[in-house]
């Protein structure tokens, strides 16, 4: 069938519709679809219209190469799945028979038809008018070719805990340079306060610390921690990222890490971060022994000598003359082609449950306080006591479940408290020998490992209430509830409620993203779910990558998970970052705007609209002009210029307003198409 | 001045007395000025809804019509007891949502000549009024005897904050509105874990063991905490822990002797008002004694009565805290 | 046909929030009417305000606009841009004769698939309501009356 020719430029244009098995085959009638386009978008360039089962397979690919070559296609149009899913798969496929990827367009008629429509005639003809919004929009396609831009070899992992160690690692060790910016004055994250992990009950610092000091001591690894990354240009391959560096206060290439100014020091202040509230450290101080770097930081606000001018001490007392009072914070200017952020988590406040008593009543702790109490580096030295430093607790009680799986507080699971209320348990028995309960909703033991521990937890007496506890209170109403805690619960096994007094309640609190997770989203220009965590490119086929090119992300920051999981996304990440620096260039998406400068007028509406600087203004020639590397293709210049001096590429008005008569089926209703569309 | 329709209900009258003397004192000091609603009837308290359904909720019908009638640059209606601002407001929620009862309720009310239109009035605690509208700084201001040292046990009682259908309550479990207000007095005021606790209500006209229990655990906790009273805001609940626990005490052989005050009584004795005026000295566990920690003069003999009263409550020891508290914020940044 | 009018609503999504948002809603199944067809744009701010005259002189009896919420535009700002041409969009539209319900903005983030479709829900019965457009008929150019859909190539189907 030859196609007509109509004023428009002579196109033979392939359509295919996929069956998708029975995701669109089950609703719209595929077969008909395709008949359709061969009987009605004849006219309008199409030579051959196929169906098949599943397009985006090797066979399915190999019908649209053959055709491209036995019948000269130019244009292809395949209706099947969301563009964000194959658009590659048949561009590449294009590409290998000859026809120029861009010449491909890939039109939705599962998650825009077939998926969310229940009528099937309606969803058929839907799709017919999709498919004609394709067939006319790929007329108008142009052969384009990809952008290559460099990468520069560096990286930026933001960051300092399991995840961002071991990406920084794993990059560092192929022989690349990384930066690894931390805002703590220590690496090692949330892990580095823990005691034993699960299920293997080996000790967090024990296997933590070897990859802190390889951190430490890489030669390709540039440390930076009590830093912050204030701002960050540019895109992928070519990243310019501001980290300012807050003032030690101590001059570290004098500094031995001997400690003494911390010993020194007059002023002790609880410790919030590190100690979870639960300890005291000093103005001057490092967060735990085996911080990396070892150099100690002054808390500004803490520090008598910055507070009131008196004290010096550790100045004084110095061996090395390593105080500077007087330094302040740098601004570092770093040229990287990759990030990868590894940000963590914060866990849930649990004051926001009143019913639970944490803050009012003293002996209801954190899952994080009792990590603290039961460190053998911490306040207790390891001993598992009530609040008072001294007595050993008869009874505990361990609470699932606080804020999470609650539409109150979080609607998800945290991931990790069932394993973490179960090894409390077990630390407790094996140390206390104290009655332990656990309230849980289920237990999630999914991992390698984790059931057998949950058994051998079982095995060892501890006592499991399945019920989510209402109320833990010091009102006694009871006998034998006298100076306890009372755990009020429905015991839903049992089908009654229960009062169960216990000596100290810890609350398995629920993970929560970083609080200012959105403001570091905006930074790097990536965005967060409504919860706050970091919105993965997909959740299943791509866990590590964002959005936007070349910025990764690791670990808990896109969501709860354990130290595994956390390690493997890591290693993912770096994966990634490795296979984008070994290539020495990317390709990108050539989706960008340029002037035409016979048609500029010189009137600078577009000048004030491009966020990436990409638009300058020639004061001796009156126009203006956009450069390419730096245009990222939103099409705002485009839209916006009342000469239509503007095009862009991919997203033109030629090929916009053709889709739309497509999608009217005005072309299809034989309707006069209008010559010269409106700018 | 703020203006508002003011929905006495039937105890203000008679029990909870000195509730109303209170309100009246202390009304034009903080600028409060209230219209009542007239011919008003019993709201049916928490009986009637159990008996009829529909006719419990015309007769609190026919108060939110005669209210609505005189809506006049306020639409809110103000209740102080909490059984009867929850029953306003709840069947103004109900009426609001279901068509189906609110055309039955008017149809009912039609024969004495009333109809309401849901949604015509706002119903609200005289707690959240004070607190709210009035605000604390004003409150403040008006202060002459702060209640240094005088430890309260803010008692909210079950019905005042479930159910919230209207978000008039920062938390539902723990509010702290009337704590703040306390603490704006200048009192001490202890963190009750059984402030919305259950008083027993009407059980101990059905169920007198099951009611001296729940009595017993709320004035138990109270003491725990060394509270010198426990402040209330709704009468049921005041009756409850103050008239029956003579009886608790008998019945479980303790020796309470806690004093529960409404709140109004405790803003009037910061503002400089004389005890009598507010209605204090009715009480079936006289106040008055609690009230010398605040420097309120008593006959020598009372004097007396109270200092024994003090060496009575042991104060406990407490343990040495090795450990640091987690840090709470401060309640006046937060809430309502 | 049916009884009741079914109004073609062309939809402008921006490929980071809203079309992820539609494509949501597909995996997610969540229903919504079949009347809407969507124009995948890079960002909202590449919506060229006649896209939208073009769109309803065609034959569309509505035109949704979607994009990031703001502060969350994929290219920073660039849906603020597009904010300012829709309002004063809306008021040309008024001027012309349009009801001002058959151009709707609506912001929807890649999360909100559920919200999305409920959104496309109620504007095919808001535009519904509204009865169809036929510019053609009630304005002057753009084009004649929908012929039935030509066998032969009689005058060049243009």
């Amino acid at each position: 069938m030859s196609a007509q020719t109509n004023g428009q430029p002579h196109e033979r244009i392939g359509v295919y519709v996929c069956h998708c098995g029975s995701n669109i085959a089950g609703v719209i009638d595929v077969e008909e679809v395709a008949q359709w386009a061969a009987d009605k978008l004849g006219h309008r360039g199409v030579v051959i219209a196929r169906d098949y089962k599943f397009m985006c397979s090797s066979l399915g690919q190999e019908l649209i190469e053959r055709d491209i070559v036995e019948l000269g296609l130019t244009r292809v149009v395949v209706a099947a799945c969301s563009p964000h899913l194959h658009e590659q798969t048949f561009r590449t496929a294009c590409a290998r028979a000859g026809l120029n990827r861009y010449l491909c367009e890939l039109v939705s008629i599962r998650e825009h038809a077939s998926w969310v429509h229940t009528d099937k005639r309606a969803a058929t003809e839907k799709a017919k008018a999709l498919l004609a919004g394709g067939v006319e929009r790929v007329a108008q396609h142009a052969p384009l070719e990809p952008l290559r831009v460099p990468i520069h070899p560096a990286t930026l992992v933001v960051g300092g805990g399991i995840a961002g160690i071991q990406a920084a690692l794993e990059i560092a060790d192929a022989g690349y340079p990384v930066y690894l910016v931390e805002r703590e004055p220590s690496i090692g994250g949330h892990m580095a306060q823990f005691d034993k992990t699960f299920p293997t009950m080996d000790c967090a610092a024990c296997i933590l610390t070897p990859r802190m000091v390889s951190v430490g001591t890489h030669p390709n690894i540039t440390l930076l921690t009590w830093s912050e990354v204030t701002d960050v240009k540019g895109y992928v391959g070519n990243f310019t990222v501001t980290v300012r560096r807050k003032a030690r206060y101590i001059k570290t290439d004098l500094c031995t890490g001997c400690g003494i100014c911390q010993d020194k020091c007059p002023k002790k202040v609880i410790d919030d971060v590190f100690e979870a509230g639960l300890g005291y450290r000093k103005a001057v101080y490092t967060p735990f022994p085996q911080a990396v770097p070892k150099y100690p930081v002054i808390d500004y606000d803490n520090c008598i000598y910055f507070q009131k001018g008196t004290c010096r001490a550790c100045e004084k007392l110095c061996p090395t003359e390593a105080i500077d009072f007087e330094q302040q914070d740098e601004y570092l200017t770093l040229d990287v082609g990759n990030i990868v952020l590894a940000t963590g988590f914060d866990v849930m406040d649990a004051r926001r449950i009143a019913q639970y008593g944490y803050g009012r009543l003293a002996n209801v702790f954190t899952s994080l306080e009792f990590e603290r109490l039961s460190n053998a580096a911490g306040p207790t030295n390891g001993r598992i006591v009530l609040r008072d430093g001294v007595t050993t607790p008869q009874t505990v009680g361990i609470i699932h479940c606080v804020g999470s799986r609650d539409r109150n507080f979080n609607n998800y699971c945290s991931a990790i408290c069932c394993m973490q209320s179960l090894k409390f348990a077990h630390l407790i028995k094996e140390r206390t020998g104290a009655t332990v309960y656990n309230f849980y909703i289920d237990i999630r033991t999914t991992a390698k490992a984790y059931d057998e521990f949950y058994q051998h937890v079982l095995e060892e007496g501890t006592i499991f209430v399945r019920g989510r506890v209402a109320e833990v209170t010091d009102a006694a109403r009871l006998p034998g509830e006298e100076g306890k805690l009372i755990i009020q619960v429905e015991d839903t096994l049992v089908g009654r409620q229960r009062r169960i007094p216990v000596d100290m309640v810890v609350l398995s609190v629920g993970l929560e993203p970083r609080r200012d997770s959105q403001e570091v989203a905006k930074l790097f220009g990536i965005s967060c779910s409504a919860n706050g965590w970091i919105i993965e490119k997909h959740p299943k086929l791509d866990p590590v990558a964002t959005m936007t090119e070349g910025v990764f992300v690791a670990g808990c920051a896109q969501g709860p998970k354990d130290i595994p999981s956390t390690v493997a996304q890591g290693a993912a990440a770096a994966a990634r970052v490795l296979a984008h620096i070994q290539q020495k260039e990317i390709a990108l998406e050539p989706i960008r705007a340029s002037v035409d400068e016979t048609k500029c007028s010189g009137c600078r509406i577009c000048n004030n609209l491009c966020p990436f600087n990409a638009i300058t203004f020639h004061e001796d020639r009156m126009v203006t002009e956009i450069n390419p590397a730096l245009c990222q293709g939103c099409g705002t210049c485009v839209a916006a210029c009342p000469a239509g001096a503007i095009s862009g590429t991919v997203f033109s008005n030629d090929q916009v307003l053709a889709q739309l008569e497509g999608l009217l089926l005005r072309t299809v209703k034989g309707m006069q198409l209008e010559e010269g569309v409106p700018a | 001045m703020p203006k508002y329709l003011f929905y006495p209900g039937c105890s203000l009258q008679r029990s909870a007395r000195p509730y109303q003397d209170s309100i009246n004192a202390v009304k034009e000091l903080i600028g409060l000025e209230l219209e009542d609603v007239r011919d008003w009837n019993c709201c049916g308290a928490t009986e009637y809804v159990a008996i009829h359904h529909l006719a419990a909720h015309a007769l609190v019908g026919r108060n939110l019509a005669l209210a609505a009638q005189q809506v006049d640059g306020t639409r809110t209606v103000m209740a102080a007891c909490s059984a009867c601002y929850l029953n306003l407001a709840k069947t103004d929620s109900y009426l609001r949502a279901d068509a189906d009862l609110a055309e039955q309720v008017n149809t009912a009310l039609a024969a004495g000549g009333l109809h309401y239109t849901p949604g015509t009035v706002r119903v609200r605690h005289l707690l959240d009024i004070v607190v709210n509208d009035i605000g604390l700084d004003t409150i403040k201001s008006r202060v002459v005897r702060p209640l240094k040292g005088l430890r309260v046990a803010p008692y909210y009682g079950c019905m005042i904050a479930r159910p919230d259908r209207d978000n008039r309550w920062d938390n539902v479990e723990h509010p702290v509105a009337m704590d703040r207000l306390m603490k704006a007095l200048g009192a001490e005021v202890i963190d009750f874990p059984m402030k919305t606790h259950c008083c027993g209500g009407h059980m101990t006209q059905i169920n007198l063991p099951v009611a001296f229990e729940l009595i017993r655990r709320l004035i138990h906790g109270a003491d725990q905490y060394q509270a010198d009273l426990i402040v209330t805001l709704c009468p049921m609940c005041q009756l409850n822990l103050d008239a029956y626990q003579a009886d608790v005490n008998r019945y479980f052989n303790t020796d309470y002797r806690l004093p529960v005050v409404y709140f109004t009584q405790l803003v009037g004795l910061a503002f400089g008002l004389e005890p009598d005026r507010l209605g204090l000295g009715k009480e079936f566990v006289d106040a008055r004694p609690a009230l010398s920690r605040i420097g309120i003069e008593l006959p020598p003999a009372e004097a007396a009565e109270a200092e024994a009263a003090v060496a009575r409550r042991a104060r406990k020891q407490k343990a040495p805290a090795g450990l640091p508290m987690p840090r709470m914020p401060n309640d006046h940044e937060e809430g309502q | 046909m049916t009884g009741s009018f079914e109004p073609v609503i062309i939809g402008f999504t921006c490929n980071w929030c809203s079309y992820r948002a539609a494509d949501l809603a597909g995996t997610a199944r969540e229903k919504y009417p079949p009347n809407i067809r969507l124009i995948r744009l890079m960002c909202s701010g590449r919506l060229d305000p006649s896209f939208v005259l073009k769109a309803l002189a065609s034959g569309a009896d509505g035109v949704l606009i979607t994009g990031c919420h703001p502060g969350e535009c994929h290219y920073l700002e660039q849906n603020y841009k597009a904010l300012r041409r829709f309002l004063l969009l809306r008021r040309t539209l008024t001027q012309l004769g349009i009801e001002p319900g058959r151009v709707k903005l609506v912001w929807a983030s890649a999360a909100e698939g559920h919200r999305l479709a409920q959104e496309i829900t109620t504007m095919v019965e808001e535009v519904r309501a509204l009865g169809p457009l036929n510019w053609a008929q009630a304005a002057n150019g753009f084009g004649p009356e929908p012929v039935s859909a030509p066998a032969a190539a009689e005058g060049g189907a243009a």
